[in-house]
Protein backbone atom coordinates (compact mmCIF):
# COMPACT_ATOMS: atom_id res chain seq x y z
CA UNK A 1 0.00 0.00 0.00
CA UNK A 2 1.45 3.34 -1.00
CA UNK A 3 1.79 6.35 1.28
CA UNK A 4 -0.92 9.06 1.02
CA UNK A 5 -0.48 11.85 3.60
CA UNK A 6 -3.85 13.11 4.80
CA UNK A 7 -2.94 16.83 4.68
CA UNK A 8 -2.60 16.74 0.87
CA UNK A 9 -5.10 16.87 -1.96
CA UNK A 10 -4.74 14.57 -4.96
CA UNK A 11 -5.61 14.60 -8.65
CA UNK A 12 -6.90 11.50 -10.40
CA UNK A 13 -3.80 11.81 -12.61
CA UNK A 14 -1.63 11.18 -9.49
CA UNK A 15 -0.35 14.66 -8.65
CA UNK A 16 -0.53 15.89 -5.06
CA UNK A 17 -1.20 19.48 -4.02
CA UNK A 18 -0.39 21.20 -0.76
CA UNK A 19 -2.33 24.44 -0.31
CA UNK A 20 -0.77 27.17 1.84
CA UNK A 21 -2.68 30.45 1.48
CA UNK A 22 -2.69 31.19 -2.25
CA UNK A 23 0.42 29.09 -3.06
CA UNK A 24 0.03 25.43 -4.03
CA UNK A 25 3.02 23.06 -4.02
CA UNK A 26 2.76 20.23 -6.56
CA UNK A 27 4.43 16.85 -6.84
CA UNK A 28 3.60 13.28 -7.87
CA UNK A 29 2.26 10.71 -5.45
CA UNK A 30 4.04 7.74 -3.93
CA UNK A 31 1.73 5.52 -6.00
CA UNK A 32 2.88 7.32 -9.17
CA UNK A 33 6.62 7.16 -8.43
CA UNK A 34 6.31 3.49 -7.52
CA UNK A 35 4.51 2.71 -10.78
CA UNK A 36 7.09 4.65 -12.83
CA UNK A 37 10.13 3.08 -11.17
CA UNK A 38 13.55 4.77 -11.18
CA UNK A 39 13.10 8.39 -12.35
CA UNK A 40 15.96 9.62 -14.57
CA UNK A 41 14.78 12.97 -15.98
CA UNK A 42 12.37 15.69 -14.90
CA UNK A 43 11.33 18.60 -17.14
CA UNK A 44 10.01 21.48 -15.07
CA UNK A 45 7.94 24.50 -16.09
CA UNK A 46 9.57 27.94 -16.28
CA UNK A 47 9.13 30.38 -13.39
CA UNK A 48 6.44 32.95 -14.27
CA UNK A 49 4.81 30.42 -16.62
CA UNK A 50 1.02 30.32 -16.57
CA UNK A 51 -0.39 26.83 -15.99
CA UNK A 52 -3.97 25.68 -16.23
CA UNK A 53 -5.66 23.00 -14.15
CA UNK A 54 -5.67 19.67 -15.96
CA UNK A 55 -3.05 20.74 -18.50
CA UNK A 56 0.50 19.47 -18.89
CA UNK A 57 3.00 21.43 -16.80
CA UNK A 58 5.98 19.07 -16.39
CA UNK A 59 7.32 15.75 -17.60
CA UNK A 60 8.72 12.92 -15.51
CA UNK A 61 10.69 10.20 -17.24
CA UNK A 62 11.79 6.91 -15.69
CA UNK A 63 13.85 4.12 -17.20
CA UNK A 64 10.53 2.47 -18.01
CA UNK A 65 8.25 5.27 -19.23
CA UNK A 66 7.62 8.97 -19.70
CA UNK A 67 4.60 10.63 -18.08
CA UNK A 68 3.06 14.09 -18.20
CA UNK A 69 2.55 15.90 -14.94
CA UNK A 70 -0.63 17.96 -15.00
CA UNK A 71 -1.14 21.15 -13.05
CA UNK A 72 -3.85 20.44 -10.45
CA UNK A 73 -4.68 24.17 -10.28
CA UNK A 74 -4.65 27.25 -12.51
CA UNK A 75 -2.15 30.01 -11.78
CA UNK A 76 1.39 31.31 -12.15
CA UNK A 77 4.49 29.24 -11.41
CA UNK A 78 6.40 31.02 -8.65
CA UNK A 79 9.11 28.43 -7.91
CA UNK A 80 10.45 25.20 -9.38
CA UNK A 81 12.49 22.48 -7.67
CA UNK A 82 15.77 22.80 -9.57
CA UNK A 83 17.30 20.06 -7.38
CA UNK A 84 15.38 17.55 -9.51
CA UNK A 85 17.49 18.45 -12.55
CA UNK A 86 20.62 17.08 -10.88
CA UNK A 87 18.93 14.52 -8.62
CA UNK A 88 15.76 13.19 -10.28
CA UNK A 89 15.91 10.17 -7.94
CA UNK A 90 14.52 12.47 -5.20
CA UNK A 91 11.12 11.84 -6.81
CA UNK A 92 11.45 8.17 -5.84
CA UNK A 93 13.13 8.72 -2.48
CA UNK A 94 10.89 11.51 -1.12
CA UNK A 95 7.89 12.16 -3.38
CA UNK A 96 6.15 14.34 -0.77
CA UNK A 97 9.20 16.27 0.44
CA UNK A 98 12.45 16.86 -1.49
CA UNK A 99 10.80 15.42 -4.59
CA UNK A 100 8.29 18.27 -5.10
CA UNK A 101 8.06 19.71 -8.64
CA UNK A 102 6.80 23.32 -8.64
CA UNK A 103 4.77 25.94 -6.77
CA UNK A 104 1.83 27.81 -8.27
CA UNK A 105 0.17 31.05 -7.08
CA UNK A 106 -3.48 30.35 -7.73
CA UNK A 107 -5.88 32.82 -9.27
CA UNK A 108 -8.91 31.14 -7.74
CA UNK A 109 -9.38 28.22 -5.35
CA UNK A 110 -12.23 26.83 -7.37
CA UNK A 111 -10.37 23.81 -8.79
CA UNK A 112 -9.34 22.52 -5.37
CA UNK A 113 -12.86 21.23 -5.04
CA UNK A 114 -12.18 18.89 -7.95
CA UNK A 115 -9.26 17.22 -6.14
CA UNK A 116 -9.56 14.13 -3.98
CA UNK A 117 -8.80 13.83 -0.30
CA UNK A 118 -6.38 11.11 0.84
CA UNK A 119 -9.05 8.51 1.46
CA UNK A 120 -10.78 9.04 -1.89
CA UNK A 121 -7.40 8.98 -3.63
CA UNK A 122 -6.48 5.68 -1.96
CA UNK A 123 -9.70 4.18 -3.29
CA UNK A 124 -8.90 5.59 -6.72
CA UNK A 125 -5.44 3.92 -6.65
CA UNK A 126 -6.89 0.61 -5.50
CA UNK A 127 -9.28 0.75 -8.44
CA UNK A 128 -6.23 1.21 -10.69
CA UNK A 129 -4.71 -1.95 -9.28
CA UNK A 130 -2.58 -0.99 -6.32
CA UNK A 131 -1.33 -4.04 -4.42
CA UNK B 1 -3.96 -19.19 -18.60
CA UNK B 2 -2.35 -18.85 -15.18
CA UNK B 3 1.21 -17.55 -15.48
CA UNK B 4 3.85 -20.15 -14.67
CA UNK B 5 6.10 -19.77 -11.64
CA UNK B 6 9.77 -20.63 -11.49
CA UNK B 7 11.21 -22.79 -8.69
CA UNK B 8 12.51 -19.52 -7.17
CA UNK B 9 9.12 -17.81 -6.98
CA UNK B 10 8.81 -17.97 -3.19
CA UNK B 11 12.38 -16.71 -2.79
CA UNK B 12 11.55 -13.66 -4.94
CA UNK B 13 8.38 -12.92 -2.96
CA UNK B 14 10.29 -13.17 0.31
CA UNK B 15 12.90 -10.75 -1.09
CA UNK B 16 10.18 -8.18 -1.82
CA UNK B 17 10.38 -8.46 -5.59
CA UNK B 18 8.03 -6.47 -7.81
CA UNK B 19 6.64 -9.23 -10.00
CA UNK B 20 5.50 -8.89 -13.59
CA UNK B 21 3.88 -11.06 -16.24
CA UNK B 22 6.40 -11.95 -18.95
CA UNK B 23 5.96 -14.46 -21.77
CA UNK B 24 3.51 -16.57 -19.78
CA UNK B 25 5.56 -16.44 -16.60
CA UNK B 26 5.48 -14.48 -13.36
CA UNK B 27 8.97 -13.01 -13.11
CA UNK B 28 10.78 -10.52 -10.86
CA UNK B 29 10.90 -7.07 -12.52
CA UNK B 30 13.07 -5.55 -9.79
CA UNK B 31 13.71 -5.85 -6.06
CA UNK B 32 13.45 -2.12 -5.29
CA UNK B 33 15.62 -0.22 -7.77
CA UNK B 34 16.48 -1.45 -11.24
CA UNK B 35 19.28 1.12 -11.48
CA UNK B 36 20.91 -0.12 -8.26
CA UNK B 37 20.67 -3.69 -9.59
CA UNK B 38 22.23 -2.59 -12.89
CA UNK B 39 25.21 -0.99 -11.11
CA UNK B 40 25.58 -4.03 -8.88
CA UNK B 41 26.09 -6.22 -11.98
CA UNK B 42 28.49 -3.76 -13.66
CA UNK B 43 30.55 -3.19 -10.51
CA UNK B 44 30.36 -6.43 -8.48
CA UNK B 45 27.98 -9.35 -9.04
CA UNK B 46 24.26 -9.87 -9.48
CA UNK B 47 22.07 -12.89 -10.12
CA UNK B 48 19.05 -13.34 -12.34
CA UNK B 49 16.42 -16.05 -12.28
CA UNK B 50 16.11 -16.88 -15.97
CA UNK B 51 14.27 -20.16 -15.49
CA UNK B 52 11.64 -18.93 -17.94
CA UNK B 53 14.06 -19.51 -20.81
CA UNK B 54 13.03 -22.46 -23.02
CA UNK B 55 15.58 -25.28 -22.77
CA UNK B 56 15.65 -28.19 -25.23
CA UNK B 57 17.84 -31.26 -25.25
CA UNK B 58 18.36 -32.79 -28.67
CA UNK B 59 19.63 -36.36 -28.76
CA UNK B 60 19.56 -39.36 -31.05
CA UNK B 61 21.36 -40.24 -34.29
CA UNK B 62 19.57 -37.47 -36.19
CA UNK B 63 20.71 -34.68 -33.83
CA UNK B 64 23.72 -33.44 -35.86
CA UNK B 65 21.68 -33.33 -39.08
CA UNK B 66 18.89 -31.43 -37.32
CA UNK B 67 21.27 -28.80 -35.99
CA UNK B 68 23.01 -28.46 -39.37
CA UNK B 69 19.63 -27.89 -40.99
CA UNK B 70 18.03 -25.39 -38.56
CA UNK B 71 21.02 -23.47 -37.17
CA UNK B 72 22.54 -20.65 -39.23
CA UNK B 73 25.57 -20.59 -36.91
CA UNK B 74 28.46 -23.03 -37.06
CA UNK B 75 27.40 -26.48 -35.80
CA UNK B 76 31.08 -27.52 -35.65
CA UNK B 77 31.61 -24.98 -32.86
CA UNK B 78 29.00 -26.75 -30.72
CA UNK B 79 31.41 -29.52 -29.86
CA UNK B 80 31.27 -31.17 -26.46
CA UNK B 81 31.91 -28.61 -23.72
CA UNK B 82 31.49 -25.57 -25.98
CA UNK B 83 28.66 -23.16 -26.63
CA UNK B 84 27.86 -21.11 -29.72
CA UNK B 85 25.46 -18.19 -30.22
CA UNK B 86 23.42 -18.00 -33.41
CA UNK B 87 20.00 -17.84 -35.01
CA UNK B 88 17.28 -20.15 -36.33
CA UNK B 89 15.88 -18.88 -39.63
CA UNK B 90 12.67 -19.42 -41.55
CA UNK B 91 12.88 -20.05 -45.32
CA UNK B 92 12.80 -16.26 -45.96
CA UNK B 93 15.84 -15.89 -43.67
CA UNK B 94 13.67 -14.23 -41.02
CA UNK B 95 14.89 -14.76 -37.47
CA UNK B 96 12.69 -17.32 -35.65
CA UNK B 97 14.85 -16.92 -32.55
CA UNK B 98 18.37 -16.32 -31.33
CA UNK B 99 19.72 -19.19 -29.26
CA UNK B 100 22.77 -20.59 -27.56
CA UNK B 101 23.64 -24.14 -28.56
CA UNK B 102 25.64 -26.10 -25.99
CA UNK B 103 27.47 -29.19 -27.26
CA UNK B 104 26.87 -32.29 -25.15
CA UNK B 105 28.14 -35.86 -25.19
CA UNK B 106 24.87 -37.20 -26.52
CA UNK B 107 23.75 -34.25 -28.63
CA UNK B 108 22.97 -30.59 -27.97
CA UNK B 109 21.22 -28.35 -25.51
CA UNK B 110 19.49 -25.31 -27.03
CA UNK B 111 18.42 -22.35 -24.88
CA UNK B 112 15.77 -20.23 -26.59
CA UNK B 113 13.76 -17.17 -25.56
CA UNK B 114 10.76 -17.87 -23.31
CA UNK B 115 8.44 -15.97 -25.66
CA UNK B 116 9.50 -18.23 -28.54
CA UNK B 117 9.53 -21.56 -26.71
CA UNK B 118 6.51 -23.06 -28.43
CA UNK B 119 7.58 -21.78 -31.87
CA UNK B 120 11.10 -23.19 -31.46
CA UNK B 121 9.82 -26.50 -30.11
CA UNK B 122 7.53 -26.89 -33.12
CA UNK B 123 10.29 -25.89 -35.51
CA UNK B 124 12.82 -28.32 -34.06
CA UNK B 125 10.23 -31.10 -33.91
CA UNK B 126 9.23 -30.51 -37.52
CA UNK B 127 12.76 -30.84 -38.90
CA UNK B 128 14.18 -33.54 -36.69
CA UNK B 129 13.77 -36.97 -38.28
CA UNK B 130 15.78 -39.34 -36.10
CA UNK B 131 16.33 -36.72 -33.41
CA UNK B 132 14.67 -36.66 -30.03
CA UNK B 133 13.72 -33.11 -28.95
CA UNK B 134 12.89 -32.80 -25.27
CA UNK B 135 11.70 -29.69 -23.43
CA UNK B 136 13.56 -29.49 -20.11
CA UNK B 137 10.97 -27.66 -18.05
CA UNK B 138 12.26 -29.52 -14.99
CA UNK B 139 15.35 -27.29 -14.94
CA UNK B 140 15.97 -23.90 -13.38
CA UNK B 141 18.43 -21.43 -14.87
CA UNK B 142 20.44 -18.83 -12.96
CA UNK B 143 22.64 -16.16 -14.52
CA UNK B 144 25.38 -14.91 -12.19
CA UNK B 145 26.93 -11.86 -13.82
CA UNK B 146 29.49 -9.18 -13.03
CA UNK B 147 33.25 -8.76 -12.55
CA UNK B 148 33.07 -10.68 -9.25
CA UNK B 149 30.52 -13.25 -10.46
CA UNK B 150 32.81 -16.20 -11.11
CA UNK B 151 34.66 -15.85 -7.80
CA UNK B 152 31.39 -15.49 -5.92
CA UNK B 153 29.88 -18.47 -7.70
CA UNK B 154 32.95 -20.61 -7.02
CA UNK B 155 32.79 -19.70 -3.32
CA UNK B 156 29.03 -20.22 -3.00
CA UNK B 157 28.80 -23.45 -4.98
CA UNK B 158 32.23 -24.91 -4.11
CA UNK B 159 32.90 -25.44 -7.81
CA UNK B 160 36.13 -24.36 -9.49
CA UNK B 161 35.25 -22.34 -12.60
CA UNK B 162 38.63 -20.62 -12.97
CA UNK B 163 39.52 -22.73 -15.99
CA UNK B 164 36.25 -22.06 -17.80
CA UNK B 165 37.01 -19.91 -20.85
CA UNK B 166 34.28 -17.79 -22.48
CA UNK B 167 31.61 -19.97 -24.11
CA UNK B 168 32.94 -23.11 -22.44
CA UNK B 169 30.69 -25.38 -20.38
CA UNK B 170 31.39 -27.79 -17.56
CA UNK B 171 29.28 -30.35 -15.79
CA UNK B 172 29.15 -30.62 -12.03
CA UNK B 173 26.85 -33.51 -11.19
CA UNK B 174 23.47 -32.58 -12.64
CA UNK B 175 24.48 -28.93 -13.09
CA UNK B 176 25.58 -27.50 -16.42
CA UNK B 177 27.74 -24.42 -15.89
CA UNK B 178 28.55 -22.16 -18.85
CA UNK B 179 30.58 -18.99 -19.14
CA UNK B 180 27.85 -17.19 -21.03
CA UNK B 181 25.45 -14.35 -20.31
CA UNK B 182 23.35 -11.45 -21.56
CA UNK B 183 24.84 -8.46 -19.75
CA UNK B 184 28.21 -7.62 -21.34
CA UNK B 185 29.95 -8.68 -18.13
CA UNK B 186 31.86 -11.76 -17.13
CA UNK B 187 29.90 -14.49 -15.40
CA UNK B 188 28.29 -17.88 -15.62
CA UNK B 189 24.90 -19.32 -16.38
CA UNK B 190 23.87 -22.44 -14.50
CA UNK B 191 21.21 -24.95 -15.52
CA UNK B 192 20.26 -27.21 -12.63
CA UNK B 193 17.35 -29.28 -11.33
CA UNK B 194 14.62 -26.89 -10.24
CA UNK B 195 14.45 -28.18 -6.68
CA UNK B 196 18.15 -27.38 -6.15
CA UNK B 197 17.84 -23.77 -7.29
CA UNK B 198 16.61 -22.12 -4.06
CA UNK B 199 19.55 -23.45 -2.04
CA UNK B 200 22.07 -22.23 -4.62
CA UNK B 201 20.32 -18.83 -4.77
CA UNK B 202 20.59 -18.48 -0.98
CA UNK B 203 24.26 -19.47 -0.96
CA UNK B 204 24.97 -16.92 -3.69
CA UNK B 205 23.12 -14.24 -1.71
CA UNK B 206 25.21 -15.10 1.34
CA UNK B 207 28.33 -14.70 -0.83
CA UNK B 208 27.30 -11.12 -1.64
CA UNK B 209 25.56 -11.67 -4.97
CA UNK B 210 22.49 -9.38 -5.12
CA UNK B 211 19.31 -10.39 -6.93
CA UNK B 212 18.52 -8.47 -10.11
CA UNK B 213 15.30 -8.46 -12.13
CA UNK B 214 14.19 -8.35 -15.73
CA UNK B 215 14.29 -4.54 -15.78
CA UNK B 216 18.03 -4.45 -15.04
CA UNK B 217 18.57 -7.34 -17.44
CA UNK B 218 17.09 -5.18 -20.20
CA UNK B 219 19.26 -2.10 -19.54
CA UNK B 220 22.37 -4.30 -19.22
CA UNK B 221 21.78 -6.16 -22.47
CA UNK B 222 21.00 -2.96 -24.32
CA UNK B 223 24.18 -1.23 -23.10
CA UNK B 224 26.02 -4.36 -24.26
CA UNK B 225 24.43 -4.01 -27.72
CA UNK B 226 22.69 -7.37 -27.46
CA UNK B 227 19.46 -7.78 -29.41
CA UNK B 228 16.12 -8.71 -27.90
CA UNK B 229 14.04 -10.94 -30.17
CA UNK B 230 10.58 -9.53 -30.80
CA UNK B 231 11.92 -6.01 -30.47
CA UNK B 232 15.21 -5.60 -32.37
CA UNK B 233 14.52 -8.50 -34.72
CA UNK B 234 11.75 -10.89 -35.61
CA UNK B 235 10.68 -13.29 -38.35
CA UNK B 236 10.35 -10.35 -40.76
CA UNK B 237 14.01 -9.32 -40.37
CA UNK B 238 17.15 -11.21 -41.35
CA UNK B 239 20.39 -11.53 -39.37
CA UNK B 240 22.03 -9.14 -41.87
CA UNK B 241 19.42 -6.54 -40.92
CA UNK B 242 19.87 -7.28 -37.20
CA UNK B 243 23.65 -6.81 -36.87
CA UNK B 244 24.01 -10.60 -36.58
CA UNK B 245 25.71 -11.37 -39.89
CA UNK B 246 28.78 -12.40 -37.88
CA UNK B 247 26.88 -15.35 -36.39
CA UNK B 248 26.15 -16.95 -39.79
CA UNK B 249 28.43 -19.82 -40.90
CA UNK B 250 28.63 -19.66 -44.70
CA UNK B 251 31.26 -22.40 -44.84
CA UNK B 252 31.05 -25.15 -45.84
CA UNK B 253 29.18 -23.86 -48.88
CA UNK B 254 27.39 -27.19 -49.24
CA UNK B 255 25.59 -26.91 -45.89
CA UNK B 256 21.98 -26.19 -46.74
CA UNK B 257 20.61 -24.56 -43.57
CA UNK B 258 17.06 -23.26 -43.72
CA UNK B 259 17.03 -19.66 -44.92
CA UNK B 260 20.42 -19.89 -46.60
CA UNK B 261 19.24 -19.23 -50.16
CA UNK B 262 17.22 -16.15 -49.20
CA UNK B 263 20.00 -14.84 -46.99
CA UNK B 264 22.66 -15.37 -49.71
CA UNK B 265 20.52 -13.37 -52.11
CA UNK B 266 20.22 -10.51 -49.67
CA UNK B 267 23.90 -10.68 -48.88
CA UNK B 268 24.78 -10.28 -52.57
CA UNK B 269 22.43 -7.31 -53.04
CA UNK B 270 23.11 -5.78 -49.63
CA UNK B 271 20.31 -5.33 -47.09
CA UNK B 272 18.27 -2.12 -47.38
CA UNK B 273 18.27 -1.65 -43.61
CA UNK B 274 20.72 -2.44 -40.84
CA UNK B 275 20.69 -2.25 -37.04
CA UNK B 276 22.83 0.47 -35.47
CA UNK B 277 23.27 2.12 -32.12
CA UNK B 278 21.86 5.57 -31.37
CA UNK B 279 23.17 7.87 -28.64
CA UNK B 280 20.96 10.74 -27.51
CA UNK B 281 22.56 14.09 -26.68
CA UNK B 282 20.80 15.77 -23.80
CA UNK B 283 17.66 14.91 -21.89
CA UNK B 284 15.00 12.38 -22.74
CA UNK B 285 14.86 8.64 -23.25
CA UNK B 286 14.79 6.76 -26.55
CA UNK B 287 11.84 4.36 -26.77
CA UNK B 288 10.80 1.52 -29.07
CA UNK B 289 8.94 2.85 -32.13
CA UNK B 290 10.32 6.40 -32.28
CA UNK B 291 11.23 7.67 -35.75
CA UNK B 292 14.87 8.44 -36.57
CA UNK B 293 15.76 10.90 -39.36
CA UNK B 294 19.18 9.99 -40.84
CA UNK B 295 21.35 11.16 -43.75
CA UNK B 296 20.05 8.14 -45.73
CA UNK B 297 16.36 8.39 -44.85
CA UNK B 298 14.02 7.41 -42.05
CA UNK B 299 14.61 4.66 -39.51
CA UNK B 300 13.03 3.50 -36.27
CA UNK B 301 14.19 2.91 -32.70
CA UNK B 302 13.79 -0.81 -31.94
CA UNK B 303 14.97 -0.67 -28.30
CA UNK B 304 15.69 2.39 -26.21
CA UNK B 305 16.46 3.05 -22.59
CA UNK B 306 18.28 5.24 -20.14
CA UNK B 307 21.81 3.90 -19.70
CA UNK B 308 22.60 3.82 -15.98
CA UNK B 309 26.32 3.37 -16.70
CA UNK B 310 26.57 6.33 -19.09
CA UNK B 311 23.95 8.63 -17.57
CA UNK B 312 22.11 9.29 -20.84
CA UNK B 313 19.89 7.47 -23.26
CA UNK B 314 21.01 4.90 -25.82
CA UNK B 315 19.10 2.69 -28.20
CA UNK B 316 19.20 0.36 -31.14
CA UNK B 317 17.64 1.49 -34.41
CA UNK B 318 16.81 -0.03 -37.76
CA UNK B 319 18.20 2.52 -40.24
CA UNK B 320 18.95 2.60 -43.99
CA UNK B 321 22.28 0.93 -44.75
CA UNK B 322 25.10 3.47 -44.81
CA UNK B 323 23.45 5.89 -42.40
CA UNK B 324 26.10 7.48 -40.18
CA UNK B 325 26.80 10.47 -38.00
CA UNK B 326 24.21 12.96 -36.85
CA UNK B 327 20.54 12.04 -36.77
CA UNK B 328 17.35 13.30 -35.12
CA UNK B 329 14.83 11.31 -33.10
CA UNK B 330 11.16 12.28 -32.80
CA UNK B 331 10.92 12.54 -29.03
CA UNK B 332 7.67 13.66 -27.43
CA UNK B 333 6.88 16.37 -29.97
CA UNK B 334 10.42 17.58 -30.69
CA UNK B 335 13.33 16.53 -32.93
CA UNK B 336 16.11 15.58 -30.53
CA UNK B 337 19.70 15.58 -31.82
CA UNK B 338 21.37 12.17 -31.65
CA UNK B 339 24.10 10.24 -33.39
CA UNK B 340 24.55 6.84 -34.95
CA UNK B 341 27.27 4.54 -33.66
CA UNK B 342 28.20 0.91 -34.00
CA UNK B 343 27.08 -0.99 -30.88
CA UNK B 344 27.90 -1.98 -28.17
CA UNK B 345 27.76 1.01 -25.84
CA UNK B 346 29.30 -0.60 -22.73
CA UNK B 347 31.35 -3.74 -22.19
CA UNK B 348 33.05 -4.85 -18.98
CA UNK B 349 31.88 -1.69 -17.22
CA UNK B 350 33.41 0.71 -19.78
CA UNK B 351 32.12 2.85 -22.63
CA UNK B 352 33.05 1.26 -25.96
CA UNK B 353 32.25 3.94 -28.55
CA UNK B 354 33.68 7.36 -29.31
Amino acid sequence: MSDTPSELSYARTHEWALCEDDVVTVGISDFAQDALGDVVFVELPEPEQEVRAGEEAAVVESVKAAADVYAPVTGTVVEVNTALTESPELVNAAPYNEGWFFRVRVTSDVELDDLLDAEAYREHCEAEGDA
Amino acid sequence: MTPKRTPLHDVHVAAGARLTAFAGWTMPLHYGSQIAEHHQVRRAAGMFDVSHMAVFDIAGPGAPALLARVFAGDPAKARVGRAVYGVLLNPNAGVIDDVIVYGQRDGYRIVANAANGARVQGWLGGHGAGADVRLRDDLAMLAVQGPEARDAFAAAASVDVSGLVPFATAWHGAWMIARTGYTGEDGVEVLLPGNEAPALWRRLAAAGVAPAGLAARDTLRLEAGLNLHGQDMDEASTPLEANLGWTVAWEPAARDFIGRAALAKQRAAGPANVLRGVVLDGKGVLRHGQTVATDRGAGVITSGTFSPTLGYSVGLARVPRGATGECAVALRGRQAPARIIKPPFVRRGKRTFT
